[in-house]
């Protein structure tokens, strides 16, 4: 199709749509009502579930299955980037130049790499009560480990960037929820079932599989997170044709 | 400003597919996705607000205070994660095309080719 | 619904920084799908991640915020400048020595632009 052609196609396309899509809000409940009956039966499942954070009982106790194939999105996801960024027999590496650090620089980040890993595993750690869990904690953890990049250099960040390790990680991590699911099966008859005393309201212990399985997305997202911004940093930094 | 919120969402889903449409180079069309994407994020928070609830989590307020609805908050989450792993993945797919074909510009891409 | 129709008596504060964070964050949507250049792109797209995950705060949802910052604010313009750099050094090699790609009509458009 040509340019032309496409951005007509667009307009058409977009004008009907606008109509549409007013006409559909203004039919839509008034923002803000109190009307949420998906939303209440949640909270009392969680509640019943003693996860003091809904959210996260709601992605990872009562949604369970469907963040399993949100993390098997992420993981086909991290596995086809590799896969498209690694090197090809043509390509070889240069090593690059160990670039200038700020004296600063460096020790701001030699001050905050562990204090932000820690923050990381706080904030996985913590799902099940506060914000934060897995997927936001392995976000912090994986740019964390970034900061050695920034403090000293690339072939520092690969030392403390285990990649093989990584990799296999990632792929344990997920195969750990399918397997919770799987004990849920055998012990509880049903995928994903509740097989871990639920502990005690509001404490670190509680919330039944709910820090379990933050755990393992955690552990999933930080090094899924680490290996694909490796293939891509490889491929700005060394691989050449 | 009842429906404020909603006709952001979709302005921000017409804008981005407007620039997804003219775009001319393959990595400002993956960051025109994200703002499609974007759009999504403030329709599913939109549709779960609740006037006067707090954040659905139960440390330290009562049972049975009201708070937004945590199923719209727990799509939202999904909706950011993946994502993140689309655009890792596109942005992935556009660098093997300019290096097969040395171009980013999708009109430029006629025909297969090893 | 052009107007403030607020239906409760006096309007929430938090609402109307909310409604002022909904307005601008489809204006910086509407500026990041408008800009050509994918670096200054991603410049923007890191402006809009992070007038969402305020939005996202306003509207008491904290755990989307937190994600959307670490994603929309930091991830999605790290991989796009990392994916732009790896394009234009390869574009570079290519016009330095032009007959060791495989490409016969390398290097026709470099990443950029701008």
């Amino acid at each position: 199709m040509s340019r032309a052609a496409r951005v007509r196609l667009f307009w058409a396309a977009a004008l009907l749509f606008a109509a549409g899509y007013v006409v559909a809000c203004l039919e839509l409940p008034p923002l803000g009502g109190p009307f949420h009956p998906y939303g209440e039966r949640a909270v009392a499942a969680a509640l019943g579930r003693r996860t003091a954070n809904t959210v996260s009982s709601v992605n990872f106790d009562l949604r369970g299955f469907d963040t399993l194939g949100e993390e098997f999105v992420l993981f086909t996801a991290a596995l086809g980037a590799v896969l498209l960024l690694r090197r090809t027999r043509d390509e070889h590496v240069s090593a690059p130049r160990p670039g200038r650090v700020l004296p600063t620089v460096r020790l701001a980040g030699t001050v905050l790499l562990p204090v932000v890993l820690v923050t990381g595993v706080y904030v996985v750690a913590h799902g099940q009560l506060t914000p934060g869990g897995g997927f936001q904690g392995g976000v912090v953890l994986a740019t964390g480990l970034h900061l050695a990049y920034l403090a000293a250099d690339y072939r520092v960040l690969r030392r403390v960037r285990p990649r093989a390790v990584l990799e296999v990680a990632e792929a344990v991590a997920a195969g750990a929820f399918a397997l919770l699911g799987l004990i849920g099966l055998v012990r509880a008859g049903s995928f994903l079932e509740n097989v871990l005393p639920l502990g005690t309201f509001g404490a670190l212990a509680s919330g039944g599989q709910v820090p379990v399985l933050n755990a393992a997305v955690g552990l999933e997202v930080a090094s899924a997170l680490v290996v694909v911004l490796a293939g891509f940093i490889d491929q700005a930094l060394e691989i050449e044709s | 400003m009842s429906a404020l919120p909603y006709l952001a969402a979709g302005w921000m889903l017409l804008v981005g597919v407007h620039g997804l449409v003219t775009s001319r180079n393959a990595v400002h069309a993956v960051g025109c996705l994200t703002v499609v994407q974007s759009g999504t994020y403030v329709l599913l928070l939109a549709v779960g607000y609740r006037r006067g609830g707090t954040a659905p989590y139960f440390t330290d307020i009562p049972a049975g205070t009201p708070v937004v609805d945590p199923v719209a908050q727990a799509l939202t989450l999904t909706d950011v994660v993946v994502g993140a792993a689309l655009t890792a993945l596109l942005l992935a797919l556009v660098l093997q095309t300019a290096k097969r074909h040395g171009t980013t510009d999708p009109d430029a891409l006629t025909g297969l080719r090893g | 619904m052009t107007g403030a129709v607020a239906t409760g008596a006096v309007p929430n504060p938090a609402e109307v920084f909310a409604a002022v964070a909904v307005v601008l964050a489809a204006a910086v949507a509407t500026v990041a799908a408008r800009t050509r250049d994918p670096v200054r792109q991603a410049v923007v797209l890191s402006a809009l991640g992070l007038v969402l995950s305020v939005l996202f705060l306003l509207v008491q949802a904290p755990d989307v915020a937190l994600s959307q910052l670490a994603v929309g604010a930091a991830i999605t313009p790290l991989l796009i400048l990392l994916t732009v750099r790896a394009i234009r050094r390869r574009a570079a090699q290519e016009t330095e020595a032009p007959d060791s790609g495989k490409n016969p009509e390398g290097g026709r458009g470099s990443g950029g632009g701008g």
